[in-house]
């Protein structure tokens, strides 16, 4: 039985040319803010087109598996993206991702299922990409779900470090190219199995000594990952449409990964076994804490600082997010423009948990794109600004990065806020931040220190500059 | 289609792949990664290729799950994205 309205594959390629035009028009456009939106949908559109016709494939003899899948699949989707806030949106990603990997390993396994009964059925490159797709689609899909649950907090987001932890990494790896090769040559589904169940062990263990910062450079690579796993499983189906999707998000993730790493001044082999962040950090850490004393400031105070201000910059970080405290933040920044002070935000590249998680934050509360600035752009500004206002932002903000070789920071591009007439930072208390590093910047006799919910503290900074 | 003809869109891709994000502000990074994800949820092609053609249970188990997951990459991933960009609107 063949589908009812089969069409010839010829076609059906043609389909997935338009597809593919479809898919880098929608990525180029997703390059200007203006255009962003449409870029999502005009790539949706593709991979619709893509969808709806491979649905005509000869190929395709039932539709009951294909049509409850889908439904199951819409169900989750759907919910999970409307009700996700943009705090999660990094844990989201990594889980979307996750999915996509393990999709791509069950197709790999499924196939050699299929094809492997009677051996020397699978030619060389077709088994090849078949065991690549179940390797790297693994990994990708259990490192996302550690990732996933170190950024939700359902276990520690520190590196978990154990003795001998890269040895057993080594040989792991080892026997995953043995089972990988014995798969191949035996066409046995047991070597197959190992392969799979070897590789999401090894997904665990990649990130499960990665924390702190790093976290979005392991997801992009993992986007990466899972990329390549998809254009790997259109050379077993040999289907173009796979093979140039995959194969773009494969090339964007591996250059938004270098890019990330660049922006933190750290390379990729550090991140995956630098351990970022593994506490305790040494040297600088341990010796700053002990005998310097900060300075705490009232609420009434710092408002009153910031309302005969004539230049602030706001350095928003991922505690803001956290306290939900954007819409207050926003709503103090336009008191004080009233006032006819100055405001700018100072958005570092890594600010939040993701490249340009902070300005879709901000963007959530309404906050006028031009009033953002990178990191270059506002960095000269400090020295001519009276205060610099530091919610809930820690590491993009230690001077450590530049000044403490022994610091897991060190070279890490920084704000330089230290370089402002006064600093006010808003902070929980004095813990370390998400690296787990002590930060100078909080003992320097310019900074005071304002403790509580960031939210809290923001509201209270509104009802201050009102009465000023 | 022969190998090699597979590998030359591979590697054309991979250079388009790289031309066109380089083009990208980090200020969109963050929608950018969602929508790139979104996108390998493509892998749903292939989910759907296997889910037709399933023969034995054990083809039909595992096609279903792939089914599933790519979908919820598809949709999830979109959809994720058009919230983040909805953002971004003019004012």
């Amino acid at each position: 039985m063949t589908a009812p309205l089969a069409l010839s594959q010829t076609a059906i390629d043609f389909t997935y040319l338009v597809a593919a035009v479809l898919l880098i028009i929608g990525i180029r456009r997703l390059s200007s803010p203006p255009t962003a939106r449409s870029g999502n949908w005009i790539a949706a559109a593709g991979m619709a087109i893509a969808l709806v016709f491979t649905l005509l494939d000869d190929d395709i003899d039932t539709y009951w598996l294909i049509a409850a899948g889908v439904a199951v699949g819409t169900v989750i989707g759907v919910v999970s993206a409307r009700l996700v806030r943009m705090t999660a949106m990094p844990q989201m990603v990594a889980l979307f991702n996750g999915v996509g990997g393990g999709a791509a390993a069950l197709i790999a396994a499924s196939e050699f299922h299929r094809l492997a009964p009677a051996a020397g059925h699978v030619t060389g490159d077709g088994m090849g990409a078949i065991l690549f797709s179940a390797l790297i689609g693994s990994i990708s899909f259990s490192g996302s779900l550690v990732a996933f649950g170190k950024l939700q907090e359902l276990m520690p987001g520190r590196p978990i470090l154990f003795a001998a932890q890269q040895l057993l990494n080594a040989v792991l790896f080892g026997a995953l190219l043995v089972f990988g090769a014995l798969a191949g040559a035996t066409e046995d589904g047991i070597w197959i199995v190992l392969l799979v169940a070897g590789a999401l062990l090894f997904g665990v263990l990649l990130v499960l000594p990665i924390g702190g910062a790093d976290m979005p450079v392991v997801i992009s690579l993992l986007n990466a990952f899972t990329g390549l796993a998809a254009a790997s499983t259109g050379f077993v189906l040999d289907n173009t449409a796979l093979i140039i999707g995959g194969t773009l998000v494969g090339a964007s993730g591996t250059l938004l990964t270098i890019l990330m790493g660049r922006a933190m001044n750290r390379s990729l082999g550090n991140v995956l076994f630098g351990a970022f962040g593994a506490a305790p950090a040494e040297g600088a850490a341990a010796a700053s804490t002990d005998g310097k004393s900060y300075r705490e400031i009232t609420a009434d105070d710092a408002a009153v600082m910031l309302a005969y201000a004539s230049r602030v910059v706001i350095v928003p970080g991922y505690g803001l997010a956290v306290a939900q405290a954007q819409h207050a933040v926003r709503e103090l920044a336009d008191l004080l423009e009233r006032r006819g002070v100055d405001v700018k935000y100072a958005i570092h590249p890594v600010a939040g948990r993701m490249p340009g998680h902070m300005n879709v934050l901000l963007a959530e509360a309404n906050v006028p794109y031009p009033q953002l600035f990178d990191m270059e752009d506002i960095n000269p500004e400090f020295p001519r600004t009276d205060v610099a206002l530091v919610i809930g932002a820690n590491d993009v903000t230690n001077p450590a990065a530049r000044s403490v070789p022994e610091s897991p920071i060190y070279g890490m591009p920084i704000l330089n806020v230290d370089e402002a007439a006064n600093v006010v930072v808003l902070k929980r208390s004095m813990n370390p931040g998400f690296a787990g590093i002590d930060n100078e910047l909080y003992y320097d006799p310019r900074t005071t220190m304002l403790f509580g919910d960031a939210k809290a503290s923001v509201e209270k900074l509104v009802a201050g500059v009102k009465a000023a | 289609m022969s190998l090699l003809t597979s590998i030359t869109v591979f590697v054309l891709a991979v250079f388009i792949g790289f031309e066109v994000i380089s083009k990208v502000p980090t200020m969109l990074h963050t929608p950018l990664m969602s929508g790139t994800n979104a996108i390998h949820g493509i892998v749903l092609v292939g989910a759907m290729l296997i889910a037709g053609s399933a023969e034995s249970t054990l083809e039909q188990v595992l096609a279903f799950i792939a089914v599933v997951f790519a979908t919820v990459n598809v949709v999830g991933g979109f959809l994720v994205t058009d919230r983040m960009l909805e953002m971004f609107k003019r004012r």
